[in-house]
């Protein structure tokens, strides 16, 4: 597991997000069409170099589209991303290629993003080559590169159709890291895989930020695996963070009434342990972004909710008092 | 005489790379009030064997024994496997979404397996369906049971074709994945209603998944499956806290858990689950295995291990058993 951040407490970040938001025009033909649907509203984190920041929540929380906003997959409808204090929000597409190789992304199906009619060497050697690389250059690079990430040589020749789950994930963060990018955007990187395949693909990921020094955002539903991997956490509820911190304070002693929610709800594999432990069991579903409740948007399903939370939306502020950890409650657990 | 018992079930499938054994001989036995977890990862033939026992492996061949309340279900006659299903033995899926039809309300949906196998009339059948979502914990069950599949959020279509399961007053259910598709809040609703209507009604219980969690919160025997096989089978309790078959062992300590130490690393188990069209010679598990690599005998590669008792309720098919647990 990853010992404490290694940037904690200094101030110059790699990647500074305020206030990102992402407005999706509602159905055709509804009352909500212009108004439209705030899928990420208002949400503000910084990555440092060489850490993992985690980005946790329920399907339709905005964490997906985050991430892809983070690597301009997806143009914000609001505030703005700096990379290396370069704002990156509404660069063109021309000015952005040179970042691309800085800023990278790992997606959850590995075999829906790589050219099946390519073979492994063409796959890993296509961002060396955008960098205009000399062929000797992306020959031996491709090699090492494949085994850096755990594969063979004689992978090289083949499709990614000849590959398992866990390789062909592989061969996505070899890709991935051709251009030793100093941040990668990695979502739900782990969550289509074998279990047994999972440990794997976690080991090598941290084992790649000890060697490489490269920092992630990962963004996954699977609480356990984000504890594991990240120095820092945030949690997220209908497109806003809700906590955010150091990872021992948001798991160890967490603040808002979702992040103890959900936590109690991931079973434990023991049963003994699963018997014993005191669970909170929220109702409902979460809610749809297109008809967010009034003031807190989890005030529906709180245990504690309280008249303030039906009016008024909280702020996140800090609940630690050594500054390690914000919340957006009117009534943080302390 | 149990409710189901399962021996030597074995599936084959004509693929058009060659046959595939999809399950090679598996037992198990589910008694009235109890759950079976059965516990795998894709190609370990958890699913096929939910599958056979409904006997809704189209064009497999099976063979074996699955004898339900003392009917023989193997080789019997469509028609009173059919009737058998939905009536006394009822499925649960992951997708809710393609189990359910999307023309017709959920209500009638319940209602009509319901008169299917009980007759009486529309009325007292829509009573029932109202009936049954209201156990399931759909809040205005009269006003929901008018409306179609796609107008129930993902928790709430589950928790449907629970009740659609339910609905006919089985003896057993069979969950195949039931909370895979749900979020992690969801799920613990909808595992705390399985677990409390199992109760309530002292049915039996298999719930299959991947999920050693989900396993860990309702079963009360684990069946755990490898490249078709049973690995291990033992009562929950024993299995999580004193595995045996080192596939299990290396399942546990691959998995990240809340409540690890800090600074705890995982260990991995090296190497894929085996394709089920080339599976390797003797154990399944040997080319993945930290003790064949350790203690490596000519028994891994040879067959594959059977079952043996290695404490009360616990069986392990693993020859290097005694190596294992010195």
């Amino acid at each position: 597991m990853s010992t404490a951040s290694p940037h904690a407490g200094r101030p110059e970040a790699l990647l500074e997000v305020r206030d990102l938001g992402m407005t999706f025009p509602g159905p055709r033909g509804s009352l909500r069409r212009r108004a439209g649907i705030r899928a990420v509203d208002g949400v503000s984190f910084d990555v440092h170099p060489g850490e993992t920041l985690g980005l946790v929540g329920e399907s339709g929380c905005g964490k997906s589209t985050t991430g892809r906003m983070l690597v301009r997959l997806l143009d914000p409808t609001a505030g703005r991303v700096a990379f290396r204090g370069q704002d990156i929000t509404r660069t063109g597409q021309r000015e952005l290629r040179p970042l691309r190789s800085r800023l990278q992304m790992i997606f959850q199906d590995p075999f829906a993003s790589l050219n099946p009619r390519q073979t492994v060497r063409q796959i890993i050697a296509a961002p060396l080559r955008a960098q205009g690389e000399s062929a000797q250059a992306i020959r031996r690079e491709v090699r090492d590169l494949v085994g850096l990430v755990g594969l063979a040589p004689e992978h090289l020749e083949r499709y990614p159709h000849q590959f398992s789950g866990g390789q062909a994930q592989r061969i996505g963060i070899a890709r991935a890291l051709a251009t030793r990018p100093e941040l990668v955007v990695a979502d739900e990187p782990v969550s289509a895989l074998d279990v047994s395949i999972q440990a794997q693909i976690v080991g090598l990921l941290e084992r790649l930020q000890r060697e490489l020094g490269v920092a992630y955002v990962f963004i996954a539903h699977d609480l356990a695996v984000v504890r594991h991997i990240s120095h820092r956490v945030a949690v997220m509820y209908l497109g806003r963070i809700v906590e955010i911190g150091e990872r021992q304070q948001v798991y160890g002693n967490p603040a808002h009434p979702y992040t103890r929610a959900l936590l109690s709800a991931v079973p434990l594999p023991e049963p003994a342990a699963e018997r014993a432990r005191e669970r909170i069991v929220l109702l409902g579903d979460p809610p749809s972004p297109a008809d967010p409740p009034s003031g807190c948007t989890f005030h529906p399903r709180c245990p504690k909710a309280r008249e303030l939370c039906r009016t008024e939306p909280p702020l996140l502020r800090l609940t630690a008092p050594d500054g390690t950890r914000q919340a957006a409650c009117h009534f943080p657990e302390v | 005489m149990s409710l189901l018992e399962v021996r030597g079930l074995a599936v084959e499938f004509d693929t058009a790379e060659g046959p595939v054994r999809a399950v090679r001989g598996i037992d198990f036995t589910v008694e009235r009030g109890r759950t079976l977890g059965i516990v795998g990862e894709s190609g370990s033939g958890k699913s096929v064997t939910s599958l056979a026992v409904m006997g809704l492996h189209r064009g497999a061949a099976v063979t074996g024994s699955v004898r339900f309340d003392g009917t023989e279900l193997i080789g019997a006659p469509e028609e009173s496997v059919r009737r058998l299903r939905g009536r006394r033995i009822a499925m649960v899926f992951q997708d809710a979404l393609t189990a359910l039809h999307p023309y017709f309300t959920i209500g009638d949906q319940i209602a009509e397996a319901y008169r299917e196998h009980h007759g009486g009339s529309r009325k007292a059948a829509r009573a029932r369906a109202v009936e049954v979502l209201g156990d399931v914990g759909i809040p205005d069950p009269a006003r929901r049971a008018r409306e179609h599949p796609h107008q129930f959020s993902g928790g709430m279509r589950q928790r449907a074709m629970i009740a659609l399961a339910l609905s006919c007053e089985p003896d057993l259910i069979i969950a195949d994945e039931p909370t895979t598709a749900l979020d992690v809040t969801v799920q613990a609703q909808v595992l705390d209603l399985l677990a409390g209507q199992q109760q309530a009604r002292g049915l039996g219980l298999v719930l299959i998944t991947h999920d050693l969690g989900v396993i860990a919160r309702i079963a009360d025997e684990v069946l755990v499956m490898y490249g078709g096989s049973a690995a291990e089978q033992a009562p929950a309790d024993r299995l999580f806290t004193a595995p045996r078959h080192p596939y299990t062992r290396g399942l546990l300590d691959s998995l990240p858990r809340l409540d690890a130490p800090e600074g705890e690393p995982l260990r991995a188990i090296p190497g894929s689950p085996p394709s089920p069209l080339a599976p390797p010679p003797g154990c399944a598990f040997h080319p993945r295995c930290a003790v064949y690599a350790e203690h490596g005998s000519p028994l891994c590669t040879a067959d594959r291990p059977l079952l043996r008792l290695v404490a009360e309720g616990h069986r392990n098919a693993c020859a290097l058993d005694e190596v294992t647990t010195g």
